[in-house]
C-alpha cells in the first residue's frame, strides 16, 4: 500500500529522473531542518516545493545542490552522483543572496553561465556572446546588457538571474522563490520561459510560496513542511487535507476555497 | 625634486632601481590580490595575516643566529614570516567556525595577541648582542636602506607570482565573489579559490614586510581595490586597475623614500596609494563625489509641463515601450522621438 499522499504509479525509474532525492535530512542553525525526504521529479514538467516559511523548502534545494550539508540521503541527477552531472543542471539561488552593488554589468553575469564552457584561460569567442545574448534576449533584458546589475530593479535582476542560467544550456533548472518580490510583468516573463522550457522536454523545479498560482503554473507539487507531505501530480495533491497537513491546520476555509 | 625625478626614472643607481622595479611589482600583485579579498569582503582578514608575520620574523632570527647565521637572510625571515602568519589565519577561521565568536572579534583578538607576541620577542631580541639584529624592526614599517639585490629578486619573483596566478583564477574568484552559491552549484571547488585566495594574500604580505612593513602592508591590498571601484563597474577591469595604482603606488613611493633618504618606504607608498585614492573618490566619473554632485544638481531642474504630459500620455499609449526606461524625470521626449510621434503622443489617444 502506498503512504499518504504518494503517487508512485506516475513516477518514471529512478535512472531516467532528472532529479531523485532518497532519504534526505539536512540541518540549518543546528535545527533539523528537512527530514529524510524523498523527491522525485518527473522529466518534461514544472514542479513547484511549496510549504510555510522556515519548512526547509530552500534548504532541500540547497542540501541537493550541496551548498549545506545533508546528514543523510543520497540524490542521483539523470541517474548519476551529482558530482558528474552537474553540466545538466543550472540553479538560480533567491536574488536577495547576493550583493547588487557587486562590480558586474548585466552581460557579464549571463556569462558566468557559460564559465564550465571556457575554463579558466579559455576565450571569450563571439558564438559565447552570442548564447549569453540570446539567453539575456529570451527574459527581456538584452537592453540592459552594458548595465551595471545594480541599476536594475528587482523584477530585472531576477530575469537577469534566470538569464544566466538559461545560458548554460541545462536539461535540469532549480529556482529557489524566482517569484520572490518581482513586478507582474516579469513573474509573466518569467513563467513563459518556464514553460517553453518545459515545453522543450526540460524540467524545472521551483521554491514556491504562493499557495493562489500553484495550479495555474506548475505540473507537479510537493508539499513540503520539514518532511514531505504529498508529491504528485497537482490536481492530485492540492487537497484540502494535504494542505491542512503542511500548513499545520492554518489555514481557513476561504483561504482554501481561494486555491482552487 | 631633480634626486626625486632621478629616482623615479630609476638612475639613482643599481640597487635603488631594484628596489623600486621590486615595489612595483609587489604593488601590482597586491591590487589584484586585494581585489579579490575586497569584493570577498574578507580584506580584514589579511590584516591579522600581516600581524602575525611578526613573531615569525623574530623566531627565523632567533632560528638562524642559533644555526650560526647573521640571521638576516631576507628569505629565511619571509619563511618564519609565511608560518606564523598561516598559523594566525588558521586560528581566525578557527575561532569563527567554532566558537560564537564573530569574524571581525576573531581577526581582532588573532592581530594583537600576535603582534604582541611579536614585539615581545623583538625585544629581547635587542637586548642580545648575537646577530646583526639592527635593521630588524624595519620589518614594522618597512624600509628600503641596505636591502641587496638578492631581497628586491626574491620580493619582485613573488609579486609576480602571484599575478599570474590571479589573472589565471580571474573568472571563478570573480563567480566565487559574487554568488558563492551558484558557483558550488556550477561545480566550482569554492572552499579552494578561497584557499588560493589567500595563500596569494600570504604571498603578497610576506613578500611586502621588508618594503612595506607588517602594519601597512594591508593598505597596499586594500586601497588600490576601492580606489578602482570608483573607475569601472566591471570586475574584470578593476582587477587590472587596482593592480596599475598599487604598482603606481609602489613605484612613487619607494623614489620618494629614494630622494628624502631618512623617510620610511612603506608610509610613503601607503600615502601615495592614499592619494590616488582621493582623487578617484572625488574625480572619477559617474561614481565620483564631483561626478554625482553635478548630477543631483542638474536632476533638480524638472521639465516643463508639456513635455511631463508627453511622458504620461507615452504611457497612457505605449505601456510596453522601451523609452519608458529613460524616463528619469528630466529628460524631454523631444529629444528621443521624431517630431510626428510626438504630434501624435500631443493628439492624445483616438
Amino acid at each position: 500500500m502506498n503512504a499518504v499522499g504518494r503517487f508512485p504509479e506516475s513516477l518514471p525509474a529512478l535512472a531516467d529522473s532528472p532529479l531523485a532525492v532518497r532519504g534526505l535530512s539536512a540541518s540549518y542553525g543546528g535545527k533539523p531542518a528537512v527530514i529524510d525526504a524523498d523527491v522525485t521529479i518527473v522529466p518534461g514538467t514544472l514542479s513547484a516545493i511549496v510549504g510555510p516559511n522556515g519548512a526547509g523548502k530552500s534548504t532541500l534545494m540547497k542540501a541537493v545542490l550541496g551548498l549545506v550539508p545533508r546528514q543523510t540521503g543520497d540524490v542521483t541527477v539523470f541517474g548519476q552522483p551529482l558530482t558528474r552531472m552537474r553540466h545538466r543542471l543550472a540553479y538560480v539561488p533567491q536574488r536577495a543572496s547576493v550583493d547588487w552593488d557587486f562590480p558586474v554589468r548585466v552581460l557579464d553575469v549571463a556569462m558566468m553561465g557559460l564559465h564550465r564552457e571556457l575554463g579558466l584561460l579559455g576565450r571569450v569567442r563571439p558564438h559565447h556572446r552570442a548564447r549569453a545574448e540570446a539567453a539575456l534576449d529570451r527574459t527581456g533584458t538584452l537592453d540592459l546588457a552594458r548595465r551595471q546589475i545594480g541599476q536594475l530593479s528587482g523584477g530585472q535582476q531576477q530575469r537577469v538571474f534566470l538569464a544566466r542560467a538559461l545560458a548554460q544550456g541545462a536539461d535540469l533548472f532549480l529556482l529557489d522563490e524566482p517569484f520572490a518580490g518581482v513586478d507582474a510583468a516579469t513573474e509573466a516573463t518569467i513563467m513563459s520561459v518556464l514553460k517553453s522550457l518545459r515545453d522543450e522536454g526540460k524540467s524545472v523545479v521551483c521554491v514556491h510560496h504562493d499557495l493562489s498560482t500553484v495550479a495555474d503554473y506548475f505540473d507537479r507539487l510537493l508539499l513540503l513542511n520539514r518532511r514531505v507531505l504529498a508529491e504528485g501530480p497537482v490536481d492530485l495533491v492540492l487537497t484540502d487535507r494535504n494542505l491542512q497537513a503542511t500548513y499545520g491546520g492554518r489555514l481557513s476555509v476561504a483561504q482554501l476555497a481561494a486555491i482552487r | 625634486m631633480s634626486a626625486f625625478l632621478d629616482a623615479l626614472l630609476l638612475r639613482t643607481g643599481y640597487n635603488a632601481a631594484l628596489v623600486s622595479v621590486g615595489a612595483m611589482l609587489l604593488g601590482l600583485a597586491a591590487g589584484a590580490a586585494g581585489t579579490f579579498m575586497v569584493l570577498r569582503k574578507r580584506a580584514l582578514v589579511a590584516d591579522a595575516m600581516a600581524h602575525a608575520t611578526l613573531p615569525g620574523v623574530a623566531l627565523a632570527f632567533l632560528a638562524m643566529v642559533g644555526l650560526g647565521g647573521e640571521g638576516r637572510a631576507l628569505w629565511g625571515l619571509m619563511v618564519g614570516a609565511a608560518g606564523t602568519a598561516l598559523l594566525g589565519l588558521l586560528a581566525v577561521d578557527r575561532l569563527t567556525a567554532r566558537t560564537r565568536l564573530p569574524e571581525d572579534a576573531a581577526i581582532g583578538a588573532v592581530l594583537s595577541v600576535t603582534f604582541g607576541a611579536g614585539v615581545v620577542l623583538l625585544t629581547v631580541i635587542q637586548t642580545m648582542s648575537a646577530g646583526q639584529q639592527a635593521g630588524l624592526e624595519g620589518f614594522l614599517l618597512g624600509s628600503t636602506a641596505g636591502m641587496l639585490r638578492a631581497d628586491a629578486l626574491t620580493i619582485a619573483a613573488g609579486g609576480l607570482v602571484a599575478g599570474a596566478v590571479i589573472w589565471v583564477l580571474r573568472r571563478p574568484m570573480t563567480i566565487v565573489a559574487f554568488d558563492e552559491g551558484f558557483a558550488t552549484a556550477t561545480g566550482i571547488d569554492v572552499v579552494r579559490v578561497d584557499r588560493i585566495g589567500m595563500i596569494l594574500v600570504l604571498f603578497v604580505t610576506v613578500a611586502g614586510l621588508r618594503i612595506v612593513g607588517i602594519v601597512l602592508v594591508v593598505a597596499l591590498l586594500i586601497i588600490p581595490a576601492v580606489a578602482a571601484r570608483f573607475w569601472t563597474d566591471r570586475t574584470s577591469v578593476m582587477f587590472w586597475v587596482a593592480a596599475l595604482i598599487g604598482g603606481l603606488s609602489g613605484w612613487l613611493g619607494t623614489a620618494l623614500s629614494a630622494a628624502a633618504p631618512g623617510l620610511p618606504a612603506g608610509p610613503l607608498v601607503v600615502l601615495v596609494a592614499a592619494t590616488i585614492f582621493a582623487l578617484s573618490l572625488f574625480l572619477a566619473p559617474r561614481r565620483g563625489v564631483v561626478a554625482r554632485a553635478v548630477a543631483a544638481r542638474s536632476s533638480s531642474g524638472r521639465l516643463d509641463p508639456s513635455e511631463a504630459a508627453r511622458w504620461i500620455a507615452l504611457r497612457h499609449m505605449e505601456p510596453t515601450s522601451p523609452l519608458i526606461d529613460e524616463d528619469d524625470g528630466r529628460t524631454p521626449l523631444s529629444a528621443l522621438l521624431p517630431p510626428d510621434r510626438l504630434a501624435a503622443l500631443d493628439r492624445g489617444p483616438v
